[in-house]
């Protein structure tokens, strides 16, 4: 999805513009599922992220409690890049533009 | 078998020669049904000039298969199917290459199982793959019993979903502790 408003706003200033279109902040979002197991997903959080066990922990018990976590957040290319590891690892994972 | 342990720096555990027949089966259909999308994937010119490998660019409409390649976006069709097309082909080998893992690694009779901590990690995503196949299939919910009534369709299948799982958390362990 675009929207004219930060095209425009790249289009002014070329500094910006770097740090805009390119890296304005994409989230990764991993959802709850009923087969995954929660000690697998955190495995796989510390192993494709490189977050700690209690990193990884709390990030999971949120998948499980609220349905859904953010687990990281970058650049599109990034965001693009970690959905496929996720998926990789079979974990529903999907991308979108922070809000 | 009594699940796996950690043997200096390998994981080990001993299958029964029906257990490894099972589990070498369901890894051989899961790769079956993905080699049979990878298949689908279009070859056309300007694939073959670049020599990128382009997939399709629509989600599989078998609901197995869909949980195992799922979409890049939950509202964005246009971003999913970009994303898709791009990233597909190479969510496949990367299936493809962990069943491989197992099918090598996994004595056909039966037997000790020794893996490094690499085709241990293969396993376990090969492990999940067929697990998210089985569970697909059979509808499970988090609060899924651990027997279903007899008269209940996937009564007879629900075992081997709860071994493969009980399997799967065993590895998990092995290799994080």
């Amino acid at each position: 999805m675009t929207t004219p408003a930060e095209l425009e706003q790249t289009q002014v200033d070329p500094a910006e513009d770097e740090l805009g279109a390119q890296d304005r902040p994409w989230l990764t979002i991993v959802w709850n599922d009923p087969v995954n197991l929660m000690s697998y997903v955190t495995y796989v959080f510390q192993k494709l992220f490189g977050y700690s066990r209690d990193e990884a922990t709390k990030l999971m018990l949120d998948v499980h409690h609220k349905g859904r976590a953010v687990v990281t957040r970058g650049s599109k290319d990034k965001m693009e890049a970690d959905v496929a590891k996720l998926h990789g690892a079979g974990l529903w994972a999907t991308m979108q533009r922070d809000t | 078998m009594k699940g796996w342990t950690r043997r200096r720096g390998h994981l080990v555990a001993v299958l029964d020669p029906s257990e490894a027949a099972l589990l070498r089966g369901l890894v051989t259909q899961i790769r079956d049904m993905l080699g049979a999308r990878a298949a689908d994937a279009p070859d056309d010119e300007l694939a073959q000039l670049t020599g990128m490998t382009t997939g399709l660019s629509t989600p599989p409409e078998d609901r197995v298969l869909a949980r195992l390649l799922p979409d890049f976006s939950r509202d964005d069709d246009g971003l999913s199917g970009g994303m898709r097309s791009l990233h597909e082909p190479e969510l496949l080998a990367e299936k493809d290459g962990v069943a491989a893992v197992v099918l090598d690694t996994c004595p056909p009779h039966g037997g000790q199982v020794r893996l490094t901590p690499e085709q241990a990690a293969a396993w376990l995503s090969a492990l999940n793959d067929v697990r998210l196949a089985l569970g697909t299939a059979l509808e499970v919910t988090e609060d899924l019993p651990d027997e279903l009534p007899p008269e209940d369709p996937r009564a007879s299948h629900l075992p081997v979903y709860h071994w493969l799982t009980w399997m799967q958390e065993s590895l998990v362990g092995a290799l994080s502790g």
